[in-house]
């Protein structure tokens, strides 16, 4: 694996190199700046419309804030996280430095696993953003650090399926459009699927609502472990990765 | 040192390299010689491990590229036509990776790099960013890439192309310089390359081979269809060039006679003789038996340059030339 890690290092060093990873943490950021501000503002507001009314419900950071700004994460990733990936294989297939990794002494698996490793710590520095902004829920509040700490587990192995399926695609062209467009669309579409569950109980819809990438994130939203919804992200990710082994091995093949 | 059997390289619709065979010896240079699209490329690709041939074997160092390739690969040094390069990379760095990449690590690595980009003259850029180098800096570090890890052979496609005349020279020069210690196979299409640099040539055509000999041998082999260059002149002061070519053309084994050139009563033929037929003589008499002056008569040395364009013209020649050159060891006896 030692391998897997001069790649990973390579791939890190090219996002930093490049304004790439700064302008993702950068509009990351904001971005969710912006949700957490606003998540805030409601709060406050509706706490104070409650002391106004005289009626006291428990207020629950955990539950008002946390949860539903890390469920948003998962949303706002589905835009960041083909950036993130688009560029993988299709860079080195259009300037043809994939030449170089594929006559070194090294194993395809181990390529793969080193780029989708870099994506995956650059996913976790833009996470590190969001961590920043439920500082302060810490520090003026009293929040559950477990659920959050669950949550965060559920975001990185989301991030990593969708990460593994943007890396599949990557290796299917040299344009690096093409294939940010493309996973776009496919983890988009992998989002939306499950909305057929809510309106039909037939079994196909029921496979569907499944495979909704999103969905899975509920448990962890709520600080569960669910090993179903651990199982079915391990599951993509491994799949996606292996899918990726077999599209490099066939464009040996073909080329 | 490169064993290559009967390899065939199908894609969907074209065969890339058809039923190729040659070995190279340890230490060699050898030019892979063909044009564009004659499956120089695929063939480098296949022994590299970078694309499985379709049927027969290549082996490198005794490593089969299917059943061994990360062993092929550890001892192959690799330049593709586009160096492959980082352009957000510096070049120590980039050296530093692809060293890394081969196995290298510590205060190995460390000296690599150093003694690579003293060899091919990267010295002065090595905290430049690649994508602002030029072209013949680019190739270099290229070629570095290729040595660092002190590969037993040496596979370059095309190292000097789009270089101007100057780095051409110099990375001639640099690739001489290598030879000693690894065994080297360059490709390219420009035939003096090969005359200055190469010991052996392997000359493919549109995937099939079409000849492999050391380039003395292919030259004086090719001059087997021999080109004699005769200059008649008139002795009254007059010369009929037509005569002379039609007698020219009757002396037996003269399959071709051409004017090249007329100066007053001075005419210069190519004259072509079939191969394996020694016409010089019966030329001479021909001419000074029709009362003409011979002034001059000696043998158009072909350049590889011809040779080249002999033996990749026509699909009959490019056949095989052993056959060839049977029949014309046959045809004096008959």
């Amino acid at each position: 694996m030692r391998n897997a890690w001069i790649i990973c290092r390579k791939e890190l060093g090219s996002y930093f190199a490049s304004p790439v990873a700064y302008l993702l943490l950068t509009m990351f950021g904001v971005i969710f700046g912006f949700f957490f501000w606003n998540a805030l503002g409601y709060f406050v507001i509706e706490g104070m419309e409650m002391q106004m009314r005289g009626q006291m419900y428990p207020m629950n950071l955990n539950e008002q804030i946390i949860r539903p700004l890390l469920s948003n994460v998962g949303v706002i990733g589905l835009f960041f996280i083909p950036m993130i990936t688009m560029r993988l294989f299709a860079e080195e297939k259009r300037t043809g430095t994939i030449e170089l990794l594929a006559t070194s002494p090294i194993r395809d698996l181990e390529i793969i696993v080193g780029k989708w490793l870099a994506a995956m710590i650059l996913y976790s520095c833009l996470l590190l953003f969001t961590a920043l902004n439920f500082a302060f829920l810490f520090k003026y509040g009293n929040p559950d650090w477990k659920p959050l700490a669950v949550g965060y587990l559920g975001l990185l192995l989301q991030a990593g399926a969708l990460l593994a399926i943007g890396t599949f695609i990557s290796t299917l062209t040299r344009n690096q459009i093409i294939a940010g467009a493309a996973t776009f669309g496919v983890e988009l579409l992998l989002w939306v699927v499950g909305w057929v569950g809510e309106y039909e109980t037939a079994s196909w819809a029921h496979v569907l609502s499944y495979m909704s990438i999103i969905a899975h994130f509920e448990s962890f939203g709520r600080g569960v472990i669910d090993s179903k919804d651990a199982v079915f992200y391990l599951t993509v990710i491994f799949l996606g990765l292996f899918f990726t082994a077999r599209s490099m091995e066939s464009l040996r093949w073909r080329s | 040192m490169i064993t290559v059997k009967e390899l065939t390289k199908r894609y969907a619709r074209t065969t890339a390299v058809d039923q190729i065979s040659f070995e190279v010896a340890k230490g060699q240079i050898v030019g892979f010689l063909g044009p564009n699209g004659a499956g120089k490329t695929t063939t480098m690709r296949i022994l590299t491990c970078f694309l499985p041939p379709s049927a027969g074997t290549a082996s490198v160092a005794g490593f089969d590229v299917l059943e061994d390739p990360l062993e092929v690969k550890r001892r192959i040094g690799y330049l593709p036509e586009t160096p492959p390069i980082y352009p957000e990379m510096e070049t120590a760095e980039y050296l530093k990776f692809v060293g890394k990449l081969k196995g290298l690590s510590g205060t190995n690595l460390r000296k690599r790099v150093d003694y690579v980009c003293e060899r091919c003259a990267v010295a002065d850029v090595r905290t430049k960013l690649l994508g602002k180098l030029s072209k013949g800096y680019r190739q270099r570090v290229g070629l570095a890439q290729a040595i660092i890890h002190n590969p037993d052979v040496l596979i370059l496609d095309e190292p000097t192309a789009g270089l101007d005349p100057k780095q051409i020279n110099e990375t001639r020069d640099l690739i001489k310089d290598l030879a000693g210690e690894h065994t080297i196979i360059l490709s390219t299409h420009i035939l003096p390359e090969v005359e200055q640099t190469c010991e052996q040539v392997i000359i493919i055509n549109k995937g099939k081979l079409v000849a492999t000999d050391s380039v003395r041998n292919l030259q004086a082999r090719a001059r087997g269809a021999e080109s004699v260059l005769v200059e008649v002149a008139g002795r009254n002061g007059s010369l009929e060039v037509p005569i002379v070519q039609h007698k020219l053309e009757q002396v037996s084994g003269v399959s071709r006679v051409l004017c090249k050139q007329q100066v007053d009563s001075r005419a210069l033929f190519e004259v072509e003789s079939q191969k394996g037929r020694l016409v010089r003589g019966d030329l001479a008499r021909a001419v000074v038996d029709s009362g003409w002056d011979l002034n001059e008569l000696r043998p158009a040395a072909m350049s590889l340059e011809e040779v080249f364009l002999q033996l990749t013209a026509s699909q009959s020649t490019a056949g095989d030339l052993s056959d060839d050159r049977e029949a014309s060891a046959q045809e004096p006896r008959q």
